[in-house]
């Protein structure tokens, strides 16, 4: 579903992803962790299709699409979410509204039917339950006042209400509570199929607990420098990022 | 030179018009005018003759320059022919309300339809009310806009016709009045000066609609003067929506008094107009006044809007708010000056303004300054100003749910500026205001 080759990524002459190589395939879970500054929100970024990177090598394929060809709209109707590390307050567009739009453009996309306002209702009411959204925040502006958490739990709303392809969640989980954060999980984990796929950015174990993964990969100044199954997670949450970065030449 | 051009072609046309014009039918031979109301007109073309439209030498114009004005000799249009069919596109769908259209600044019997809701209610046209009851325009008649411009001098020097609405004490107007300005497609280069007067009597309340409209695309001048007089406790609601063409001026006086407990509140929409210049004012002349001065502007191509309030806070617990919002595209410019004078006595004043733009490109441009004067020491007045692009960010966030850039941006642009209209409790006016913005968006 994904192949990123080789990817090379600047930023003010800066280089920050400095060769990454990932295959995603349907199905699979794959979380991302490492220290911060690593690169791993900018990886997020560069698939979700932000500007102000520049790509100086490398690709990135998506279902056979070059990825980095299209624009961010083109991406999502396509099936590609990005969940923000930091959700964009925006001030006087209600949420509820902003979603409808969405959904309607990508199911044009796909060739549905768009929703009308009251099947919109009732889609909408179904997935509220599922991730605990609450009535005053869909009519409210999006994510504007909202707290932490609401912010994180609204991202998973919208992957619910979107229903994407590919999902990936930059540190969902911070900022959650311990309740929040088991609906979270609900919320990723009823998403998941045979048919999807998401990759997951965390710096916690504790998430892997809820939404375990297929594949664990270790960021470290913009290099994947090792890669293993669920239980490289708990590995690292023991020995630290030294431990990997003390080990670079072990993995590739 | 243009200017001097401009002003002797005014002060000839004047010499040549006075006597048609109302309220001097007959002037004596010594040269005295026959009426007061003449007396009025004469110390205006004087005060225009020695001050001349003003020029970007002037502070508070220095940012508008009215020189493309000049360039042309505007002309009144008297007897205009226009059908009902040809203004139904500048009604207000839903909303019911008493019609008085002003064709190039002449009222139209023919076109208006007013609803006199209760006893003693005027809603008239100026020049009619100074024929069968000239006491009471004398009473208000440039009593409050002062003649410290050209322009006000040159609309009082004029004054010939508009609206005039008296709502007696203890009164409350369901319907909105809707006071239609259109400049018609009679000739090129028409001069609308209406002259507006608007009495509201102890609690009372009303809402009024002054739109502007222009049936061709013509260059055109509207220069306009509101009188407001608002009495104990009353309420008037003030639209003003410019919507002329992209060649025409427009500039504007008014010029509110409040008495005490009394509310106004304002809303300005300028969407059309080459040159536009709102002068808005008010005193807050007693105790627990309030001032609510709303405005939004959006604008394209080389348009430019001038938007200049001024709060006059002369008595203690008022309170004002204010907030203006444009946005802007292309080589469009704005410019906003917020005065506040918070007299002496004025303590316990609440002063609240903001100014927020979103320029569109990198071309257009806003100058702003607010400009609180305040003399008295317990007063709480605050100001901010924002100017800036479209939110990147938000931008993308959109975007990554499917929503085309184009969308997203217009999305973004109709949040910024519809929050203006949040206040608006009227859903018809509120929906047609919307809808404006959104038409002039697309
Ligand atoms: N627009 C930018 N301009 C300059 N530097 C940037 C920009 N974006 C990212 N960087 C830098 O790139 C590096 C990687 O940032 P990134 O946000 O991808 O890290 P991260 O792994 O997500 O960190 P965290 O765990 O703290 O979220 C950091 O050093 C950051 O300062
Ligand atoms: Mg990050």
């Amino acid at each position: 579903m994904l192949k990123i080759k080789d990817l090379f990524v600047s930023v003010e002459e800066k280089e920050i992803l400095k060769g990454i190589n990932l295959e995603v395939n349907t199905g699979e879970v794959h979380a991302i962790m490492g220290p911060n500054g690593s690169g791993k929100s900018t990886l997020a970024n560069v698939i979700a299709g932000r500007d102000g990177y520049d790509i100086t090598k490398g690709e990135i394929i998506y279902e056979g699409h070059n990825l980095l060809e299209m624009d961010p709209e083109e991406r999502a109707r396509e099936g590609v979410f990005l969940a923000f590390q930091y959700p964009v307050e925006i001030p006087g567009v209600s949420n509820a509204v902003f979603l409808k739009t969405a959904l309607n453009e990508i199911r044009k996309h796909r060739g549905e039917e768009e929703l009308d306002a009251v099947q919109f209702l009732k889609y909408m009411k179904e997935k509220m339950k599922l991730v605990g959204i609450p009535d005053s925040l869909i009519n409210r502006p999006v994510n504007q006042g909202f707290s932490g958490g609401e912010k994180k739990r609204n991202e998973i709303f919208q992957l619910q209400v979107l229903q994407p392809r590919l999902a990936v969640l930059d540190e969902t989980d911070s900022g959650l509570d311990i309740d929040a954060l088991k609906i979270v999980s609900n919320g990723v984990n009823s998403f998941r199929d045979k048919n999807n796929a998401v990759i997951v950015v965390t710096h916690y174990q504790r998430l892997l607990n809820y939404i375990i993964p297929d594949f664990v990969h270790v960021l470290v100044d913009g290099r994947i420098v090792k890669s293993g199954g669920k239980g490289l997670a708990l590995e690292l949450e023991e020995k630290g990022y030294d431990w990997v970065t003390n080990n670079e030449a072990v993995t590739a | 030179m243009e200017k001097t051009k401009s002003k002797d072609w005014y002060l000839s046309s004047f010499k040549a018009i006075q006597e048609s014009l109302n309220g001097s039918a007959s002037l004596t031979t010594n040269g005295k005018s026959a009426t007061p109301f003449h007396d009025i007109r004469k110390q205006a073309i004087a005060r225009f003759e020695k001050i001349d439209f003003p020029t970007t030498k002037n502070e508070d114009w220095k940012y508008t320059n009215i020189a493309p004005i000049l360039n042309y000799n505007f002309t009144p249009v008297a007897g205009a022919e226009v059908s009902a069919a040809d203004i139904e596109k500048f009604l207000i769908p839903n909303l019911k309300t008493s019609l008085i259209v002003l064709l190039n600044g002449n009222f139209s019997p023919k076109l208006s339809k007013i609803h006199l809701e209760s006893n003693g209610v005027r809603i008239e046209s100026f020049r009619n009310l100074l024929r069968i009851e000239p006491d009471f325009i004398l009473e208000h008649f440039a009593k409050y806009a002062q003649l410290e411009n050209g322009f006000v001098a040159f609309n009082t020097a004029f004054a010939d016709d508009g609206a005039v609405i008296y709502v007696p004490d203890n009164t409350i107007i369901d319907n909105c009045i809707h006071i239609l300005n259109v400049i018609t497609a009679e000739a090129e280069n028409i001069l609308s000066q209406p002259r507006n007067l608007i009495v509201a009597g102890r609690n009372s309340k009303i809402k009024i609609i002054e739109g502007y409209h222009s049936i061709s695309e013509n260059v055109s001048l509207t220069n306009v003067v509101n009188e407001i007089i608002i009495g104990e406790s009353a309420e008037v609601e003030l639209y003003r929506i410019q919507n002329e063409n992209l060649n025409s001026f427009h500039i504007n006086r008014t010029q509110a008094e409040q008495k005490k407990g009394s509310v106004f509140t304002h809303y300005s929409v300028s969407l059309g107009g080459r040159i536009m210049r709102n002068d808005t004012n008010t005193v807050l002349d007693d105790e627990n006044c309030t001032a609510n001065l709303y405005g939004l502007y959006l604008t394209e191509d080389s348009q430019h809007i001038d938007n200049h309030t001024l709060i006059d806070h002369a008595k203690p617990h008022c309170q004002s708010n204010e907030l203006y919002k444009g946005v802007l595209n292309d080589n469009s410019r704005g410019v906003f000056n917020g005065k506040v004078f918070v007299r002496k006595d004025a303590q316990k004043t609440n002063a609240y303004q903001s100014n927020k733009a979103i320029l569109l490109s990198n071309e257009a441009l806003v100058d702003t300054k607010p400009q609180l004067e305040i003399y008295a020491d317990d007063v709480k007045c605050s100001h901010g100003a924002a100017i800036g692009q479209l939110d990147e960010d938000a931008l993308f966030y959109l975007r990554t749910r499917g929503i085309g850039k184009e969308e997203a941006r217009t999305v973004l642009i109709r949040a910024f500026a519809n929050d203006i209209f949040e206040t608006i409790e009227n859903e018809a006016l509120h929906d047609y205001l919307n809808n404006l913005v959104f038409a002039k968006l697309k």
